[in-house]
């Protein structure tokens, strides 16, 4: 299990994230919502350790990240941020193969290569597994990314807005992907999402933040609630029901 | 398969190297055991071609790393000071002990480039937009203070002459017992080598370093150990030699990719044979006179990389 506990963070007068607690449940995926600029990305790096924080403790299994080693850690949790430029000129292949790198640093093993195709697959990567990923498009790009990211197969998965640049089609398989990867094999998504039809359908517990502070945190359907989103984002939002399922309106 | 064929050119060219220059010496000399002949190769000859090798392979791994660092095609040890740094270091020492040997000598540059190196790197972390042009600029001014400050001094102690002699990449002047210091490439090369992957990981940034397990900051400072050992001993030996460690890790790049756990031995062997190419040539044109290496290596060098990015563009 992931824990935050009175995580601070500020940068001059600006507190970006203000004591800020949370459990996250092993096995769910967990969607981070919030207006742009709540925190929910500098969270994110807190948690993996890419930024530090100004105060409080993250555990990993009752461990606190600073107490392991570079290479345990990222056996166990990955993360993908927002914006993401690799400038070498690698096949999308070779890119999933670092993600291997915690576990086999120089030489890949017949399971790792067997890691590496189980994620070019799930990310519907085969026809361009050999296109240099200088030369994809952006969304074809972010597919890569997280392909990376599902070939390190770690126990907990944080990403921040990964259906950016996604089509329709992809961003719906990239969500059931993440659900496979809950469901099937236990491993623990947080996720961040703007698109609160996706966080709705498609997670278990949603966290939402404003203004560096966790505001709500529940189960999905305890979010998903006239009143809740209107406090979140400040917006009217029409929740109508379709198919038994719960559609959000915010064109109004 | 594509090492193997670089490597059979490496020896061609190695070979033709040991027979072309000033002296006449044939193969059959050799066959012959002419004394003479034999001696003049072993004490000239194969000192020139083992240090072009190993300048070769070291400038361009040497530019491959520095690129991977600062996650730019364009930085290398010309265009972030690099080598006006060995210089500084070689003048310091000339300044100060005058009388010490080639180690102190050695050690010397290796301090001032290694520093420089550091320095280096630190400003380009602090700039906020890392644009691909911007940095190897504030490469270029960051070298062009350095050298500035070393001609001052050397205006002011009047060995302007002697300094810019140094620096000129010249390889005729090679001799045995006098350039021995150029074998320290070889572990540097070597450690580069064995870190092959982690450079790759390095390239990708300190968020997917971190993400990868990797100690970031370790691999950094190994990246710039090797480069100031590589360079400084080089430039020791003969001098500097331009555009080498940007000319070929990108052309290697542009045809083979990034992957330097696959490319670096290409980048390697390459190095080696665009050196010796631009020796030889030098050594032909004007024969028995010879042009000097740094102005091969610029000629044909610009030219390839001019072809190439126009090839690219179609
Ligand atoms: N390096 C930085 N220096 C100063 N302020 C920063 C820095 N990084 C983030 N901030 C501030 O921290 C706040 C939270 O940023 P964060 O990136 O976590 O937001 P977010 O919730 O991910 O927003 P978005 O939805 O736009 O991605 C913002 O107000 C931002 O201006
Ligand atoms: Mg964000």
């Amino acid at each position: 299990m992931i824990e935050v506990k009175d995580i601070t963070k500020q940068y001059g007068d600006n507190v970006v994230l203000d004591n800020v607690g949370m459990q996250f449940h092993k096995g769910k995926v967990t969607s981070l919502i919030g207006s742009n600029g709540a925190g929910k990305s500098t969270l994110l790096s807190i948690i993996s350790r890419l930024l530090s924080q100004d105060g409080g403790i993250v555990m990993v299994d009752e461990k606190n990240v600073t107490e392991y080693k570079n290479k345990m850690l990222a056996q166990r949790l990955s993360i993908l941020k927002q914006s993401n430029h690799i400038r070498l000129k690698l096949t999308v292949r070779e890119l999933v193969s670092f993600g291997r790198f915690p576990y086999s640093q120089d030489k890949l093993t017949e399971s790792d290569y067997n890691m590496v195709d189980r994620a070019i697959q799930f990310m519907d990567l085969k026809d361009i597994e050999n296109s240099y990923i200088d030369e994809l498009s952006g969304g074809q790009k972010q597919r890569a990314y997280m392909a990376m990211v599902v070939a390190q197969d770690t126990e907990y998965v944080l990403l921040d807005e990964p259906l950016n640049n996604l089509d329709m089609k992809h961003s719906v398989q990239t969500m059931k992907t993440l659900r496979r990867l809950a469901d099937e094999w236990g491993k623990t998504i947080i996720i961040v999402l703007h698109d609160i039809n996706f966080a709705s359908h498609y997670s278990d517990y949603i966290v939402a933040l404003k203004d560096g502070k966790i505001v709500y945190h529940d189960e999905t359907e305890n979010i998903i609630n006239e009143n809740v989103l209107k406090d979140v984002f400040g917006l009217k939002i029409t929740i109508c029901e379709i198919d038994k399922k719960r559609i959000c309106n915010y064109f109004n | 398969m594509r090492a193997l064929v670089l490597t059979i050119i490496l020896l061609f060219l190695a070979f033709v190297s040991l027979f072309v220059g000033a002296a006449d010496i044939t193969f059959a000399d050799i066959i012959n055991w002419d004394i003479e002949k034999i001696e003049l190769i072993s004490i000239s000859r194969i000192p020139r071609t083992a240090a072009l090798v190993l300048a070769g392979v070291g400038m361009s791994v040497s530019g491959v790393i520095m690129q991977q660092m600062t996650q730019n095609k364009f930085v290398s040890p010309t265009t972030a000071g690099t080598l006006d740094a060995a210089k500084m270091g070689l003048l310091i020492f000339i300044i100060f002990t005058p009388t010490a040997g080639t180690t102190v000598k050695m050690i010397s540059a290796f301090v001032f480039t290694f520093l420089a190196s550091i320095l280096f790197l630190t400003i380009v972390r602090k700039i906020k937009h890392r644009n691909v042009i911007f940095v190897p600029l504030v490469g270029l001014m960051f070298g062009g203070i350095i050298g500035s400050v070393s001609t001052f001094f050397a205006v002011q102690l009047n060995i302007v002459q002697d300094t810019n002699a140094w620096m000129m990449g010249d390889f005729s002047s090679i001799l045995q017992g006098r350039y021995e210091l150029i074998y320290l490439t070889l572990p540097a090369i070597f450690i580069t080598y064995l870190y092959a992957n982690k450079f790759t990981v390095i390239g990708m940034g300190e968020d997917f370093s971190k993400n990868l397990g990797l100690n970031y900051n370790a691999i950094i400072n190994i990246g710039l150990f090797c480069v100031s050992l590589t360079v400084s001993s080089v430039v020791i030996t003969a001098g500097s030699i331009p555009f080498l460690g940007l000319i070929v890790p990108n052309v290697v790049s542009m045809i083979f990719g990034d992957n330097l756990k696959k490319t670096l031995p290409l980048v390697a062997l390459s190095g080696a044979i665009f050196l010796l190419i631009c020796d030889i040539a030098g050594r032909v044109v004007i024969y028995p006179y010879e042009i000097p290496i740094g102005v091969t290596v610029s000629i044909i060098g610009s030219i390839i990389f001019l072809l190439l990015l126009l090839w690219k563009k179609r």
